[in-house]
């Protein structure tokens, strides 16, 4: 039996036959694009929707939550480097990587906001700090380059493996998202490589270190389960325990620093509320993005 | 076809709407737009952003919306990841004017047609071609340029900086 593709009612409506229209390899020729669309009715391929329980559901809310607070989070503290990186080149990438991934953010809040009937901006700027899902891994300020580096590398790779495991999840709007996504964390993530080897080779090296041994055990609990998980992976909406992804992010990043001279020693397991801490750091952070948004409630511009 | 008739109306019209950022070229020949379809009064228009945090999305919605605006009683564009944009979509036309407009066009990185799957990290860093002179020899600056869609590349044969469209 093939696997049910779990479909919100409210976000399916723009996807329901939107993709099987101008591949990409459909595009050699002029006009190509436009006869593809027009068949594009006749191929629409119906897929299983099938209703989310509420114990699901309120488990696809939490896990959306996560991944969205992870990325806006991280792209507001790395915001801080725009016009005081070390170089003007890096004052760029740090700036559109940081574009990105608050980019990431809304995305992802648009698409718990579709869940749970919701508003997108009020999910972002709209709740106390101790509603932040983000991992703890988050919860430092930017502090020096070292560290900035050091937490987005451990960020990065393991972004990727958790976004390759969401490119497979039955729930639609999710998968086609991490799939988009993907593609453009690719960049951030050669970045950041670059950046750690970098360092490492030269004086840096031990400033490095100080930064990796440090982020070490927040960065586990980007991997902390979440409540709810047993019924996501069920649903195959999760398709692998976040314990499994964790070992494979391990296995990743574990050679590399180790080729690199950093001993980081065995890392504790994930803590149960490793998206649950907040910190008197991460609360100056919320009171610097909400500032303007709650100097007047449900203004627009 | 009657309904034919009324879709390739769309597809003229959205030939004129150009994109916000470079506006040399359509959104037709970025390769955005992702489908056009009737439902009776209703014409639904999928928009496949570049970039997902890209700024400019908003702009493009509405300036399609405002052109689409007589040709049905309602008009609806959607933005959707179904099928993600890669720079695959970018027409031949369209990379030609980009060139033009001093942009590198992406390198292709392959066709492919699957919704998922990994970008090679050796393919997107190709050398890239000046769109100034044509010279190969040149070098990255930088990957991250001033919008998220572009990098930054120095050709040393006529020593001019330029930008090429990233390949995603």
């Amino acid at each position: 039996m093939s696997r049910p593709h779990w479909t919100d009612a409210n976000a399916a409506s723009s996807n329901a036959d939107g993709g099987h229209v101008a591949r990409p390899d459909a595009l050699d020729a002029s006009g190509v694009v436009r006869r593809a669309a027009l068949a594009s009715d006749d191929a629409a391929a119906a897929s299983t929707e099938v209703e989310l329980d509420a114990t699901t559901r309120a488990a696809l809310a939490e896990l959306l939550l996560s991944v969205a607070d992870d990325e806006f989070v991280i792209g507001f503290w790395d915001s801080e480097w725009t016009g005081i990186a070390p170089m003007l080149e890096e004052d760029v990438a740090m700036s559109s990587i940081s574009q990105d991934e608050i980019g990431h953010a809304r995305a992802l809040y648009e698409l718990l906001a579709q869940l749970t009937d919701d508003d997108a901006d009020r999910i972002a700027f709209g709740r106390p700090a101790d509603d932040f899902r983000h991992a703890t891994l988050m919860n430092h300020a930017r502090t020096d380059w070292a560290f900035s580096i050091a937490r987005r590398y451990l960020y990065e790779t393991a972004d990727a493996t958790r976004l390759a495991a969401l490119a497979r999840s039955s729930y639609e709007p999710l998968s086609n998202l991490a799939a988009k996504m993907r593609r453009e964390e690719t960049y951030h993530l050669m970045h950041m490589d670059a950046w750690l080897r970098r360092l490492a080779a030269g004086a840096g090296h031990d400033r490095l270190a100080a930064a990796l041994e440090r982020a070490w055990p927040d960065a586990q609990a980007i991997f902390a389960p979440i409540s709810g998980e047993g019924d996501l992976l069920a649903a195959g909406i999760l398709p692998e325990p976040f314990s499994t992804l964790r070992r494979r992010w391990l296995d990743r990043v574990e050679p590399v620093l180790s080729e690199l001279g950093f001993a980081l020693g065995e890392p504790v397991a994930a803590p149960m509320d490793g998206r649950l801490q907040r910190t008197d750091e991460f609360r100056w952070l919320h009171g610097q993005f909400t500032m303007v948004s709650s100097s007047e409630i449900g203004a627009s511009w | 076809m009657v309904t034919q008739t009324r879709e390739a109306a769309v597809w003229d019209a959205l030939a004129e709407v150009a994109d916000p950022e470079i506006p040399t070229i359509s959104v037709v020949e970025l390769g955005v737009i992702g489908s056009v379809r009737f439902d009776g009064p209703r014409l639904t228009v999928e928009l496949l952003p570049t970039f997902v945090g890209c700024p400019a999305i908003d702009v493009m919605q509405r300036d399609i919306a405002e052109r689409l605006r007589g040709l049905a009683d309602e008009v609806s564009v959607e933005i959707s990841f179904a099928e993600p944009w890669t720079s695959e979509r970018i027409t031949p036309e369209g990379r030609e004017k980009l060139r033009v407009s001093g942009f590198a066009p992406p390198v292709s990185i392959g066709a492919t047609s699957a919704s998922a799957y990994e970008l090679d990290e050796l393919a997107i860093l190709p050398i890239a071609t000046c769109p100034y002179c044509g010279s190969r020899n040149t070098s990255l600056e930088n990957p991250f340029g001033p919008t998220l869609c572009r990098a930054i590349y120095h050709c040393a044969d006529c020593r001019q900086p330029f930008e090429q469209f990233k390949a995603v």
